[in-house]
């Protein structure tokens, strides 16, 4: 019964995988790697993505013009991009990164020009009526009815930046998780595998309660009911 | 102490597009300080846009309206109260008067939370305020902004009957004690032979000034007579010929 003992290893074969791992193998180096990957493609994308998002949720004429481009590149198959951009710049870093942010960089367009257009003309009547200057309508009336937006944007880009950080590390790479679970393949190592999918998770549940719910409650704070 | 100031109004012709039909038309008016003057008619009249252009918001219309001798638009932003309470919900209190009264000393905002009798309500959020708390919120947030010129647009719609009394109560004496002048806009009679010393009331397109009533009781010591003596006034004066 050796072999479906190698497919199906037991948690206590996948922790102690993942302990030695962590402790002899490259598994920090690996999850330093991807993690910088994705933190770099993250903010860059949140940045560019939310700007382009407000242009077009204010100025008409360019949502004209960009709207069907936006619904290409939210559809255009992730792994077109990199393949194409791996071919164009070589397998670097920055073909990699670029990559994950033309991917990404739809989505947050599509949430913050929503959270654009439903924004309050109350509020804009409010800030006219006493005439409240533009820095102080930017502070007091755009930023917190764009946060919410930011925030899903925010959210629901981390868990895709992950998982695309990782397929094209499978792609092409000389690092990184996506680039072991390659490995791992070729040798049919499922406790490697699930060694690192178990640290990856953990990355993320940390990330999820450490970083992304402090901020939410602090910047949400006003909401009546938080779930 | 605040001493409001005078408006003067003179309107040659404002319209919303070239080719409407205008909504004033060689249109005057004008208010002595701190007198509160009611603005009475039916929606759609142009009372609120009259009183966006005293508040010098509004400036796209041909002809002047100056604000204690100065163009609207150049004097000190008036203390506005809109339809609705209109705090921003994501700021407490007290940092919404913060927010459009930003020079403001704490003492001072604190002191007129506590004269709209929302004592330690300073930093609760909006949604933890109850309407008519909300409503006192955003008259401490006028007056923080400028206590010589209030400008009201509907405030006291969508409320009910105890409320509308407490508010216009409270209202009365800020009003008294202050001394701004105020322009309240509303369609309903009884708004005004309560809370104002004069009431205008506005009719047609464009609009024209049927009535102009000066209530002359002090507001304090009207009666339920009064105030149906008043409302028969504004409903029946024929249109005097204006100055």
């Amino acid at each position: 019964m050796v072999f479906p003992n190698r497919l199906f290893p037991t948690p206590v074969a996948v922790a102690v995988e993942l302990w030695d791992m962590a402790l002899h193998g490259k598994l920090i180096a690996d999850l330093g790697k991807t993690l910088y990957r994705a933190t770099v493609a993250f903010l860059i994308a949140m940045a560019i993505g939310t700007a382009i998002g407000i242009a077009l949720g204010r100025v008409r004429w360019a949502d004209r013009l960009f709207a069907s481009w936006v619904v290409v590149g939210l559809n255009l198959p992730a792994i077109v991009i990199a393949i194409a951009l791996y071919i164009w710049l070589g397998l670097t870093e920055t073909a990699l990164i670029t990559a994950v942010v033309l991917n990404k960089v739809p989505l947050v367009v599509v949430t913050v020009r929503e959270g654009v257009r439903s924004f309050s003309r109350d509020y804009d009547e409010l800030a006219a009526a006493f005439r409240m200057p533009f820095a102080r309508r930017l502070r007091f009336i755009f930023v917190p009815q764009l946060m919410p937006f930011v925030l899903a944007a925010a959210r629901t880009g981390l868990s895709l930046i992950w998982k695309i950080v990782l397929v094209f590390e499978v792609l092409g790479s000389d690092g990184g998780v996506g680039f072991r679970v390659s490995v791992f393949f070729q040798f049919f190592d499922i406790t490697g595998l699930l060694a690192y999918t178990v640290a990856f998770i953990l990355v993320v549940l940390a990330f999820e309660y450490l970083v992304m719910r402090p901020i939410e409650r602090r910047v949400l704070r006003w909401r009546p009911a938080q779930a | 102490m605040a001493t409001g100031p005078g408006i003067e109004i003179a309107i040659r012709d404002k319209r919303f597009a070239p080719d409407a039909p205008p909504l004033f038309a060689d249109f005057r008016l004008s208010i002595a300080p701190e007198t509160v003057t009611a603005l009475v008619g039916p929606s759609g009249v142009g009372k609120s846009s009259l009183l966006r252009m005293i508040a010098g918001i509004d400036t796209a219309f041909d002809g002047e309206v100056r604000v204690g001798g100065r163009p609207a638009h150049q004097a000190p932003p008036p203390g506005f109260v809109l339809q609705d309470a209109r705090l921003l919900p994501w700021l407490t209190a007290i940092d919404n008067i913060r927010a459009v009264a930003p020079g403001i000393e704490d003492s001072r905002a604190l002191a007129l939370l506590d004269r709209v009798g929302l004592h330690g309500a300073a930093d609760s959020y909006p949604h933890e305020l109850s309407g008519g708390m909300q409503r006192r919120v955003a008259l401490a947030r006028a007056f923080s902004v400028n206590a010589d010129l209030l400008l009201l647009d509907e405030p006291f719609v969508s409320l009910d009957r105890t409320l509308v009394d407490e508010l216009q109560a409270l209202f009365i004496e800020l009003v008294e004690h202050e001394r701004p002048t105020v322009v309240l806009v509303t369609h309903l009679v009884e708004d005004a032979v309560r809370l104002a010393d004069r009431a205008v009331t506005l009719r047609g397109r464009p609009a024209t000034i049927i009535s102009d009533i000066v209530l002359d009781t002090s507001r304090r010591a009207r009666t339920p007579a009064d105030h149906a003596r008043f409302a028969a006034q504004i409903a029946a004066a024929p249109a005097q010929v204006m100055g």
